[in-house]
């Protein structure tokens, strides 16, 4: 069934939509990320114009996080003040990479800098959570107490001063870290047009050590906070929100989240960080290849909006 | 003397150019094409006639026709990437300013068969004459036709479907009478289109007429359109609220307690 779109001008079919965001829905609340990093790029290939499809996907985003936030808060595994703490980091860092972007943008080196972040990021993340989870799994299997966690070890990050305790999440730790994984999160955000919940997640896991029932359900309200304000503000600059595509993909991604939350609350924490890994990881290699061999077509065309 | 040969050569011009013993009347199967929520393309057909202007003229039967659609403007950036330290990234860019949206070139038969170069050129007729103006410094102007960048700018729009170019865009009815496809794929720009129609004669111009017509989004999709660029705040704010409902719906439909 084909069905005009009104922003992006163009008709697509309903059912493939739908279906793109309950898989995408499915990934997002089983991880506890957005998943805009994978359902940007299938827009794209159906057709719809790049802008619009970064504009839109933020919609969708922030309804399956906000599905995916509720049923996680409904068993307490949300840590609102750690989300907080993040959020304030966050909005400094977007700030930054808006001013680095524009920077960049003048000096046209733009795409290769996205092209190589997104590369190093993506494989090097991935690659450590499959490195990580492999062996927790091993140990687990050799029958050794499998208990990442030491609660007597200290590293220098918890040398820090301002120190505050974040009971859900049962870790006491100085503000510092939090602030700059909040900062690192809005500023590569801002510069690459992702909510960077697939970097929160691992960053929150090994550096704060936040255990894994409470990191996803906090990376979760975070990117419903971050998103439901991109769309706003997409919006009200752009005007390239297609609000017929976001609700298509919103449908999708709420029964798909759903279903994720419960998988992934049903799966063991080493398990899930490997499979995350492997997605991360999946999508770097991707990225790699479109890189490094010859494209198809050399050329490309995009339209300027708002001229 | 001087005076006779003004005449003499106002006669010849008037003879090559448009003003020709010919008159064109068209007919166009919709002026306004509705985009609804169920549009995915269509095509609209132009019907017309080559009348002799008087009875006595010498009727001619061997004529070409041209027919030129252009759609709404908009500015594109074409980008070409190159390999620099391995990596595929784009490097070169050139922006063509205010350019047709969609662009088709209906005619009867092969565009250089219908009159020589220099006149092709003239006339715009064929994607290879087309004026696409690229910004070059501070500065607007065409380039040659031959030009990768427009090359490629012609070949990745044609392959969208929205730049056509038919050789037997045009079919002849009779030796007078006509009739053109003009197809509208379903990434068709909404905006207004002109449609130039120009009849040769052994490879001159012997009248020329013009029609044009509209695409138009209706109903749910204007709604929705104008809301998002007049009332941009309130659509996003409006966006967010309806993420959260959809968010808050489900998972109260999918509790399981």
């Amino acid at each position: 069934m084909q069905l005009y779109l009104p922003i992006a001008e163009l008709p697509v079919d309903v059912f493939l939509v739908l279906a793109m965001g309950l898989a995408v829905g499915f990934i997002s609340g089983m991880f506890g990320i957005g998943g805009g990093f994978l359902m940007t790029p299938l827009l794209i290939f159906i057709g719809i114009s790049p802008a619009v499809a970064v504009a839109s996907v933020s919609s969708h985003i922030a309804a399956s996080s906000c599905s995916g936030a509720i049923s996680y808060w409904r068993r307490r595994s949300i840590d609102f003040p750690l989300a907080l703490m993040l959020l304030a980091g966050g909005i400094l860092g977007t700030a930054v990479g808006v001013w680095l972007f524009t920077v960049l943008r003048t000096l046209g080196q733009l795409d290769l800098t996205i092209g190589l972040s997104y590369l190093i990021l993506l494989t090097a993340v991935g690659a450590l959570m499959i490195y990580e989870s492999v062996r927790a799994i091993v140990r687990a299997q050799q029958g050794k107490p499998a208990a990442p966690r030491r609660a007597g070890s200290h590293t220098w990050l918890h040398k820090l001063p301002l120190k505050m305790r974040f009971k859900r999440s049962k870790i006491y730790v100085s503000a510092i870290p939090v602030w700059l994984i909040g900062f690192v999160i809005g500023f590569v955000g801002a510069i690459m047009g992702i909510a960077g919940g697939f970097l929160l997640v691992p960053m929150l896991i090994y550096f704060l050590r936040v255990p894994t029932a409470t990191v996803i359900g906090t990376s979760m309200v975070l990117t419903l906070i971050t998103m439901a304000s991109a769309t706003v503000m997409h919006s009200a600059t752009n005007h390239l929100v297609d609000a017929v595509l976001s609700l298509m993909l919103m449908v999708g991604g709420v029964v798909g989240a759903q279903f994720g939350a419960r998988a992934g609350q049903n799966m063991r924490g080493e398990r899930l960080r490997l499979l995350l890994g492997l997605l991360v990881l999946g999508v770097g290699l991707r990225f790699a290849y479109q890189l490094v061999v010859r494209p198809d077509d050399l050329y490309s065309i995009r339209q300027v909006i708002g001229t | 003397m001087t005076r006779a040969l003004a005449i003499a050569l106002g006669l010849l011009l008037a003879g090559t150019g448009t003003a020709g013993a010919e008159r064109l009347v068209t007919s166009i199967s919709r002026h306004q094409v509705l985009v609804s929520s169920s549009f995915t393309g269509t095509s609209i057909v132009l019907f017309g006639t080559i009348e002799p202007d008087s009875p006595t003229a010498r009727r001619r039967s061997d004529y070409d026709l041209a027919v030129t659609v252009s759609g709404p403007s908009e500015t594109v950036v074409t980008r070409r990437k190159e390999r620099v330290l391995g990596i595929w990234t784009n490097t070169d860019s050139r922006t063509f300013v205010n350019v047709p949206g969609y662009l088709a070139v209906l005619t009867s038969q092969r565009i250089e068969a219908i009159t020589n170069a220099e006149t092709l050129r003239r006339l715009q007729i064929g994607l290879a004459n087309a004026v696409l103006p690229q910004q070059i410094g501070a500065d607007i102007g065409d380039v040659a036709s031959d030009d990768p960048f427009r090359v490629n700018f012609i070949r990745l729009k044609r392959e969208q479907g929205l730049y056509v170019e038919r050789t037997n865009g045009v079919t002849l009815l009779t030796p007078t009478v006509f009739r053109a496809g003009i197809p509208l794929p379903a990434g068709t720009p909404v905006g207004n289109y002109d449609v130039d129609i120009k009849i040769f004669s052994g490879g001159v111009l012997v009248a020329r007429a013009n029609s044009a017509f509209e695409l138009v989004k209706v109903g749910f999709e204007q709604f929705v359109a104008s809301a998002a660029r007049e009332h941009g705040l309130l659509y996003g704010i409006a966006t967010a609220m309806m993420a959260i409902f959809t968010g808050w719906l489900a998972s109260i439909v999918f509790r399981r307690d």
